[in-house]
């Protein structure tokens, strides 16, 4: 009888030590795509995280922060929605993280409302991904928040007509939509309008239109990696360069990795960004060398830089509300937050919660022999 | 032993067939109640392959784009859903007319064809209507996906829930009562045709058979069975993306039936179960390469299980009742 008490005292104290365990972890459920042809940019994202915990350590107002990771391997709602649930029913999680992709972050929403738990998008762009959850916060930026600001910039500086090109997928028509009207808006008016396929495109019909249109200015949105040298090739090979012509297009236009391909034909071209790796700022000089230190010597780009606000986000809100992982706790306290992050300042908007920044307006300059995208003017605030 | 009798004694239900679906009803709710989100996913995947076993398993129809069928069914069942309608068993007759006849229509073609081209016609169909579903954005939410999908309480009873009770009862049932259809299919004097036709299309002609006309009927058949289970994946999830249609999908699908075993119903669904865990578990230790151990055991399972997995257990019956 004696040793039955004593075992199931024992049983007992072992449950009870494990409950009190569970309590002082925090569980973040990160989706994102770690296979498939989205890996790269998904292990960037990682990378952000990995270096905010690295930097920051894993206890936040007395309780360990845990990762479970889980990929979606690539576009796909309904995996991602599934891989959500079991997060939270499964593993218990307490925070929703990640979303790489912009139907996947919708999908995901949808839970993070239903199970009333905090939800982090740390990079999909498209503007309605906020409204399928009152628990969601932003991290990255929105399409509508970099286009629409820069139409705006771009018509204050006096110019009245543009012929805009985007890529005909979600990304690139949002963002071009919300770049004309913007635009339109203050006063601008658009010229012609054009559509490039997402795959394999060849520019040089679509260059030619510009040309025989011949625009004031041009505004272009196609997605980052091999389209925008082979776009800018082809604008100066019909001798369209911002000499004149005014050529407009989202950061990704002059990457690193185009500017090397492109040269000096470059030079001219103004771009709109929340993020600029080479900005002289201590605070971003440090994350770089941590993020290169890290990775191979490879830089940080708008997916790690999501994620790594993303992860300051959620311990910020975590040591504001004293721990608690509530999702009404944590979204009311990171609503109307602000912090200072190597992209710049940084704040949750207190209405959406939405991410709220500087938009960085850069103009590609020749610097010590090499074209580099040098911060002409910034837009505060932006939303 | 006479015709007729033959047929019945390979359509007699075996106790390990009562066995396996009342396992299947049981133990997720019983010892894997965080894991029904899961297993409503396989019973899905598992239709859908029963679909592909169907006309490549018994009527040798090969398919790369298998996945339109799917997709046209989710895509039918999910628009339905956005624009006011979400009772869940009512887009499912939807989604399977709707694909039935998608699929009549195109049986046409692909009765015409074999081996490559009937790859090929698959494959491009699929990317048809995968472009199809981004350009037609107003219907189909383009390439960001379909919003607004609401399924209603199922039967006005049960609701859907991130737990996953009612979405894994729902596919279960829905996959038993097609399975019973599909197995009463093939065990029919038309699914023996089929397998003939399959084996032997000249001689099936010799005999009278008309080939053309009972291949697109298997094809209509399997076209709807798909479109029911890209429904019900739209109706559990509540989220459809031109995705549903593409290649990726309708590769998974036939990597599970040859697993399984194709030309035997149950090697489909044991295929989706094997995969489908596989990959949970797999991707839970192996984030980013969690491929190359599917490649691998499907590498495996092709060199020394020709039949697939299902079609190795049957050999080692076979040996064991011999020795």
């Amino acid at each position: 009888m004696k040793k039955t008490v004593t075992a199931l005292l024992t049983a007992a104290a072992t449950l009870l030590c494990g409950a009190a365990f569970a309590q002082e972890t925090v569980k973040i459920g990160v989706i994102n795509a770690y296979s498939g042809q989205f890996a790269d940019p998904g292990a960037q994202l990682d990378a952000g995280i990995t270096l905010y915990m690295q930097q920051h350590g894993d206890t936040v107002a007395g309780k360990k922060i845990e990762i479970i990771r889980k990929d979606v391997g690539g576009i796909a709602p309904d995996v991602a929605k599934r891989l959500a649930e079991e997060l939270i029913v499964r593993d218990k999680v307490d925070i929703l993280a990640g979303a790489l992709l912009t139907p996947n972050a919708l999908a995901m929403g949808d839970v993070s409302a239903e199970a009333e738990k905090f939800m982090v998008v740390m990079n999909a762009t498209t503007p309605v991904i906020i409204t399928k959850s009152p628990y969601m916060i932003r991290t990255s930026a929105t399409a509508s928040q970099i286009n629409g600001n820069f139409g705006t910039w771009i018509a204050n500086q006096g110019v009245k007509q543009v012929y805009t090109m985007v890529t005909d997928y979600g990304p690139g028509i949002g963002s071009g939509t919300a770049f004309e009207e913007a635009f339109k808006a203050a006063g601008g008016e658009i010229v012609g309008q054009d559509r490039t396929p997402v795959v394999n495109p060849d520019f040089s019909p679509f260059v030619q239109r510009v040309a025989e249109a011949d625009p004031e200015a041009l505004y272009v949105w196609v997605p980052g990696g091999t389209q925008p040298p082979a776009l800018a090739k082809a604008l100066a090979e019909r001798g369209i360069t911002p000499e004149n012509t005014k050529i407009y297009g989202q950061g990704e236009l002059t990457d690193d990795a185009a500017l090397e391909a492109l040269g000096e034909t470059a030079l001219g071209i103004i771009t709109a960004y929340h993020y600029n790796v080479h900005r002289d700022d201590a605070m971003n000089d440090e994350f770089v060398e941590a993020y290169r230190a890290a990775n191979d010597g490879r830089d940080p780009d708008i997916y790690s830089i999501g994620a790594y606000d993303g992860m300051a986000a959620i311990y910020k809100a975590l040591e504001a509300t004293g721990g608690d992982a509530s999702g009404e706790a944590l979204i009311n306290a990171a609503k109307g937050m602000t912090w200072d992050s190597p992209r710049g300042p940084i704040g949750i908007d207190a209405e959406t919660g939405d991410v709220v920044q500087t938009i960085w307006i850069r103009e590609v300059q020749m610097v010590d022999g090499k074209p580099a995208n040098v911060i002409i003017d910034q837009v505060e605030n932006a939303k | 032993m006479d015709p007729k009798s033959w047929i019945r004694a390979k359509a007699r239900i075996s106790p390990y067939e009562a066995i396996f679906w009342i396992a299947a009803a049981v133990i997720p709710f019983v010892f894997f109640e965080n894991y029904l989100s899961l297993a409503a996913s396989v019973a899905v995947t598992a239709l859908f392959c029963i679909s592909l076993d169907m006309i490549l398993g018994y009527a040798g129809i090969i398919s790369l784009g298998h996945a339109a069928f799917f997709g046209i069914g989710a895509y039918t069942a999910g628009i339905l859903s956005a624009r006011g309608w979400g009772e869940p068993i009512s887009g499912l007759l939807l989604a399977a007319a709707v694909t039935a006849a998608v699929g009549y229509i195109v049986s046409f073609m692909i009765v015409r064809v074999q081996h490559l081209a009937l790859l090929m016609i698959t494959l491009g169909l699929s990317f048809l209507l995968a472009e199809l579903a981004i350009s037609f954005d107003q219907f189909t939410g383009g390439s960001d996906g379909l919003q607004g999908i609401d399924t209603w309480k199922l039967l006005g009873i049960w609701k859907f829930s991130l737990w996953g009770h009612t979405a894994y009862a729902y596919a279960l049932a829905t996959l038993f009562v097609l399975f019973l259809l599909a197995r009463r299919i093939v065990h029919s004097p038309f699914g023996l045709t089929l397998e003939a036709i399959r084996e032997n299309p000249v001689r099936t002609t010799a005999l009278g058979a008309p080939n053309h006309a009972h291949l697109r009927k298997i094809f209509t058949i399997a076209a709807a069975f798909a479109g029911v289970a890209g429904a019900l994946l739209a109706q559990i999830s509540e989220t459809v993306s031109p995705e549903a249609l593409g290649f990726q999908r309708s590769a998974e699908i036939a990597v599970m039936l040859i697993l399984g075993g194709t030309g035997r119903l149950y090697g489909a669904i044991l295929g989706a179960i094997i995969f489908m865990i596989a990959r949970d578990q797999i991707s839970g230790f192996y984030l980013q390469y969690w491929y190359f151990w599917i490649g691998l055991i499907l590498i495996l399972v092709v060199l020394f299980l020709p039949r697939g997995i299902l079609g190795g257990l049957e050999r080692l019956a076979r040996l064991g009742r011999r020795a």
